[in-house]
């Protein structure tokens, strides 16, 4: 059986002084697959992705991604984990608006030789990777090198899913992406964002509280359902 | 390095804060330099105005006030020597030459100094330079001669040959003029950068006569006047001068000549060593040089808090910035390197933009600060100890962008990836 992306044992989390608020006895995605975690504010959503990405550590349990216990790294080495191996989406806003819609999507790669060398293997430079995944996304070649913040909201989020994709990180974990988007873009962005995860061979941790999304993929979860310690959303 | 070039997108992103926060750095770097230059330029250009000269002879006052007044034609004589007591001197078989100096008039702003042959002779500035003449010659027997320094030749468009008159006094308004006895250009020297370009040199005879029919500082009124032609036929020795510039055959003599001339029983007399009334000049406007570099560090250090305060201000908005450099790998130490590098960034503007600024107001100036206040300012790269002092600025700004960077730091930490604010 090969390693899980994540593997989520008896993990708990509080923070200091306060109650628990992540009591996950198993959560698990394995390569390539696609997951629906349905999270309404108040479920430990962002927790969970605090603890995903290695910025928090559990008090108790593990986090393993691609079968590495991230408490077992140091701070920097997690760092260092976290952008070799994923790629994030968030609501909206997610690009830094003084660079350029390419230079936003190479960013990862100037932090992580790892994706680099991946990118510049599957696409010849770092340039052509990034003119592909934003081509594949359906963004006019005309705003490669406009600003970032002269995009409209949807174009936004195509380059951002773009950015995580670069040099192919096994593990993509989208946060809300779609909730910026009116209904017929969301699903056309679902679709690109299957297709590409797709053809880089990443796995896909899409957290969102728009249960109508859930059918489109693989599997679906409720972070509600999962964590103990959820208290009822306050929304 | 991919942070530097982040840091610029970011500032560029914030230009107009960024450049007046870099403006302020520039004006406050060039208010240092600039009291910095003035500084060592006013000490080069005073302790290069007199050389070769072992004392100062005039009568008993304050060294100082001797020393400005016979060298730098700044303030007046508070009294005469007799004419005496200068022969007396001057024929001393220790004194190798005596130049006597009489002060008192003055041609449209600028100072008249009576003297003789020996000023051209044996004067020396900066190192062991002696006068030279740009035109024509030293003043003769004729008493209606004049040699011009350069700057007044310059500043007042004074060829060979003009004619000029003198006034009485040296303040600049409501003078009484000596009409009645024009003076001729023989001579114009060429520039030294010392007070010497600012003077009119005349002879002693000369100086007498314009003085021969004047009472109680007064002209002589009617049948009382005696003209040019009557004063040349006369005895034009003068009474008295105002000090005496002198140079020994042997350094070894100069302390006893001093004293002794200090001890002089005929008339009260005050000797000085140039160099050591230099010295004490120096003392008396340290303080005062002290206070001005002191308080334009202080403007300096206002700039740098300026910088201080408009990227803490800018470290909330860009809370979101931080986090989404987290999300794709940056760590928390980057992300302290990228505000240490923008502060970086922002000071070595702001240097470079004060430095041209320092430049232009030299260009600009020059002119102006060598006419009026006759010091001229070069300009040359910045010396070493300016170097020093960029640096120091660069580094205090460096060491002012750490605590940007440490509340980034712990921001970030605190923050992780939580784009939503």
């Amino acid at each position: 059986m090969a390693t899980a992306l994540i593997e989520l044992h008896d993990l708990g989390f509080a923070w200091p002084g306060q109650p628990e608020l992540l009591d996950l006895p198993a959560l698990r995605l394995e390569a390539g697959e696609s997951l629906f975690l349905r999270g309404p504010s108040g479920s430990g959503k962002t927790t969970l992705l605090g603890l995903l990405g290695g910025v928090q550590l559990p008090r108790r349990g593990q986090v393993r991604l691609l079968g590495q216990d991230l408490a077992a790294l140091r701070q920097g080495a997690r760092d260092r984990f976290r952008v070799d191996h994923t790629g994030y989406i968030f609501q909206q806003f997610n690009l830094l608006p003084f660079l350029s819609v390419k230079d936003n999507v190479r960013l990862p790669c100037r932090f992580s030789p790892l994706r680099l060398a991946r990118a510049q293997q599957r696409h010849g430079s770092l340039d052509q990777a990034a003119d592909s995944l934003l081509a594949h996304l359906g963004l006019p070649k005309t705003l490669y090198d406009r600003r970032a913040d002269a995009l409209s909201i949807g174009q936004q989020q195509r380059v951002a899913a773009a950015r995580a994709l670069i040099g192919q990180p096994e593990l993509v974990i989208a946060d809300e992406p779609t909730s910026a988007l009116d209904s017929d873009a969301r699903e056309a962005f679902l679709r690109l964002l299957f297709e590409e995860c797709q053809a880089a061979g990443s796995g896909l941790l899409f957290v969102s509280h728009d249960q109508s999304l859930a059918p489109l993929f693989d599997r679906a979860e409720s972070l509600l359902d999962l964590n103990r310690a959820a208290r009822p959303s306050e929304a | 390095m991919p942070l530097l070039r982040l840091a610029l997108a970011s500032l560029a992103n914030r230009r107009f804060t960024a450049a007046l926060t870099a403006f302020a750095i520039a004006v406050s770097v060039c208010l240092l330099l600039a009291v910095e230059r003035v500084r060592t330029e006013a000490r080069a250009s005073f302790a290069s105005t007199i050389s070769g000269t072992d004392l100062v002879i005039g009568a008993r006052s304050g060294s100082i006030n001797l020393l400005l007044y016979s060298v730098f034609r700044i303030g007046n004589a508070t009294n005469n020597i007799r004419w005496s007591s200068y022969e007396h001197y001057a024929q001393d078989p220790r004194v190798k030459w005596a130049i006597p100096i009489s002060l008192g008039d003055s041609h449209r702003g600028y100072r008249v100094m009576g003297t003789d042959h020996n000023y051209f002779e044996h004067y020396h500035y900066g190192h062991s330079q002696a006068l030279e003449l740009a035109q024509g010659r030293p003043f003769a027997s004729d008493p209606f001669e004049v040699v011009l320094g350069a700057e007044v030749a310059q500043a007042l468009h004074y060829k060979l040959g003009d004619q000029l008159v003198l006034a009485h006094g040296v303040a600049t308004i409501s003078l009484v003029k000596h009409d009645d006895k024009p003076f001729t250009v023989v001579g114009i020297l060429k520039r030294t950068g010392t007070p010497v370009d600012r003077t009119l040199h005349i002879s002693l005879a000369g100086m007498e006569a314009i003085h021969v029919d004047w009472h109680n500082g007064m002209p002589a009124r009617g049948a009382e006047r005696i003209s040019a032609d009557q004063a040349r036929a006369m005895d034009l020795t003068p009474q008295a001068i105002t000090a005496m510039l002198v140079g020994l055959n042997s350094r070894v003599t100069t302390f006893a000549l001093q004293r002794e001339i200090n001890e002089y029983l005929d008339e009260p007399l005050l000797a000085i060593l140039p160099g050591v009334a230099l010295q004490e000049l120096w003392s008396l406007m340290g303080t005062a040089e002290q206070a001005l570099f002191v308080v334009s560090l202080f403007v300096v250090l206002t700039g740098l808090i300026g910088m201080l305060t408009a990227i803490l201000t800018s470290l909330n908005e860009r809370r979101r910035e931080m986090a989404i450099l987290r999300s794709v790998g940056a760590r928390p130490w980057q992300i302290a390197v990228l505000l240490i590098a923008e502060a970086g960034a922002l000071a070595l503007t702001g240097i470079v933009a004060g430095v041209a600024l320092l430049y232009a107001g030299i260009a600009a100036a020059q002119g102006f600060v060598q006419a009026s206040y006759g010091l001229y300012l070069p300009l040359a790269l910045p010396s070493a100890y300016e170097w020093s002092l960029l640096g120091l600025v660069f580094a205090a700004a460096v060491l002012i962008g750490a605590i940007p960077a440490w509340r980034a730091y712990r921001q970030s930490l605190a923050d992780g990836l939580t784009v939503h604010l």
